[in-house]
């Protein structure tokens, strides 16, 4: 017998490197794993590969030319980003939106929350292996970008919400579009659900994974779907409604256990949820202008530029260099798919912010990844970085 | 609650720490001095009349050219809510330029970790008493915090 298989068999520590390149981390993350075995016994999330310095950029912008800045956030739902950051402007200034514009910004919302929650399931499914769910969601959503694409002209940077309203009309051939979807839509998630819900292999991957209690979700400042998988009821949609959720019926579809199958049942439901909204704003869109009547803030439209001297002279300085703001500071956030999506403005009284801060639901939820995945295994990181529904650019901004 | 009422019983448990209350589109700040800040935290997470339990978020604003600004140059605020009430408040420090640092809240809100981290990264606050307090979106050897107004926008 050799001398070595005597020896006694040591166990130690070994640091793994998962990312800023891997498949799995929906975008550049990078985390430093301490295994023990196969048990992660610490994690260190090291974000920032995607940092572009959005809020400094901002600070030389006029509030107009922000808007598709917030586009570049969190790049897979931009229509949310568009509206919570004009909805805080428009709460700074105090300017009041017409009726069908809100309807419209709730509806287009609801169906990029849906567009969103859709890339969430088919990678989150994926990561864990179940490859088929992928395919479908893409198919579905796809067709939500058609509708997008006919209601702004832009499938995924779309720009679309304006301060005071919304950049146009929608068209009328839309609305019958958008209704076959709520028909069709609804059996198709059906579908994936099925898929999965009481797949064995599924239920294994998730069911007790990434625990979080609901006083714990709430001291990490988790918010949107995660957060009310832990069973807390807080949607902004509901706390402090905007756009026209004040009008329209909907639940807010609750988990129990706060693990990675509680989250998903939140979010399927949530889907279903939006689909509600999406018919209810459909049956009650009101006629009316889309943009305020407040001349300060409206755009003039192209045709009368093209006509008249005022309304010439009036585009260039909207464009140019906006008009004055009121002096103070907002935070005001709103119900993003990922989770609240806050924006602080603070403004100097010029046409530029002096300061905005957007507090970012994705760079709060991988803050709490580390407590998610500690004494979970390597392969269960997979499915906890599903669950938090991250999006790089708005992590690193 | 009604936010005013909120500034007002802070203004009364903590006698002379509380600067000023502004209110701006119905939301209401309070600017306290820094060296309770931790206390005062606790108190508004803790009252059970209050239960401001979420940190919605944590920032810096640098106010160095701000027109009219005669205050110290850096705010940090804080921005929280109640879920159970519904509640919300904004609190503001204001830290000198020479020395910018002021208490953690981190060990009150875990979510205030990685806040303070970017706030340090980008602004140059110092919190003490952070568990961990590195960069976090710039790399580690970086010079300079961005968010402050002399930082060049271009040229690197």
């Amino acid at each position: 017998m050799s001398a070595s298989s005597t020896k006694e068999i040591v166990q130690k520590e070994i640091t793994l490197n998962m990312g800023p390149q891997h498949p799995a981390t929906h975008g550049v993350l990078r985390l430093v794993l301490d295994l023990q075995g196969e048990t992660v016994v610490g994690c260190d999330a090291r974000p920032g590969y995607l940092h572009r310095g959005i809020e400094k950029w901002m600070e030389s912008r006029t509030y107009h030319q922000i808007i598709p800045m917030t586009d570049r956030l969190e790049y897979i739902t931009c229509m949310n980003n568009n509206l919570g950051y004009v909805v805080a402007v428009e709460k700074l200034a105090n300017i009041e939106v017409p009726e069908r514009a809100q309807f419209i910004r709730t509806l287009m919302a609801e169906l990029t929350r849906l567009s969103g929650h859709l890339v969430w399931l088919g990678t989150h499914a994926l990561d864990i292996g179940a490859m088929t769910v992928c395919m479908y969601t893409l198919r579905e959503r796809e067709f939500i970008l058609d509708l997008t694409e006919m209601v702004t002209g832009a499938r995924q940077t779309v720009s679309y919400v304006r301060i005071g309203g919304v950049r146009n009309d929608i068209p009328r051939d839309f609305f019958d579009k958008c209704r076959e979807f709520t028909e069709i839509f609804p059996k198709r998630l059906e579908e994936y659900d099925t898929l999965i819900r009481e797949n064995r292999i599924w239920l294994q991957r998730t069911v007790g994974i990434g625990v979080f209690s609901a006083a714990d979700a709430v001291n990490y400042g988790l918010t949107g779907g995660t957060l009310r998988g832990s069973g807390v009821n807080y949607d902004l949609r509901k706390v402090e409604p905007y756009a026209a959720y004040d009008k329209v019926d909907f639940d807010v579809p609750l988990g129990k256990n706060g693990d990675v199958y509680d989250r998903y049942i939140v979010r399927i439901n949530e889907m279903r949820q939006s689909v509600r909204i999406i018919k209810q704003c459909l049956d009650m869109m009101p006629s009316g202008p889309v943009v305020t009547p407040d001349p300060r803030y409206a755009i003039p439209e192209k045709m009368n530029v093209m006509k008249s001297m005022e309304s010439l002279a009036h585009q260039f300085v909207l464009m140019s260099k906006w008009v004055p703001m009121p002096k103070g500071e907002v935070y005001v956030a709103t119900e993003a798919p990922k989770g609240e999506l806050g924006f602080y403005i603070v403004s100097d009284g010029s046409g530029r912010p002096y300061r905005i801060k957007i507090r970012a639901p994705s760079y709060v939820h991988v803050s709490a990844l580390a407590k998610m995945v500690t004494g979970h295994m390597v392969a269960d990181v997979i499915s906890c970085i599903g669950t938090i529904d991250i999006v790089l650019g708005e992590v690193d901004r | 609650m009604d936010p005013l009422q909120i500034a007002k019983m802070v203004e009364e448990k903590f006698a002379g720490q509380v600067l000023d209350t502004t209110t701006y589109a119905g939301q209401v700040s309070i600017m306290v001095k820094k060296d309770l800040i931790r206390d005062i935290c606790l108190y508004l997470k803790d009252d059970p009349s209050l239960k401001m339990d979420h940190l919605a978020d944590l920032t810096a604003v640098d106010y160095s050219t701000y027109p009219g600004d005669t205050g110290l140059r850096f705010e940090v605020v804080y921005n929280l809510i109640s879920i159970e009430y519904r509640h919300r408040i904004r609190l503001k420090v204001r830290v000198p330029e020479e020395d910018p640092r002021v208490d953690t809240v981190s060990s009150i809100w875990q979510t205030a970790n990685w806040h303070e981290r970017e706030t340090f990264d980008l602004m140059g606050i110092k919190f003490d008493g952070h568990p961990d307090l590195r960069r976090i979106l710039l790399p580690e050897d970086w010079e300079g915090h961005p968010l402050r107004k002399e930082y060049p926008l271009k040229g690197y």
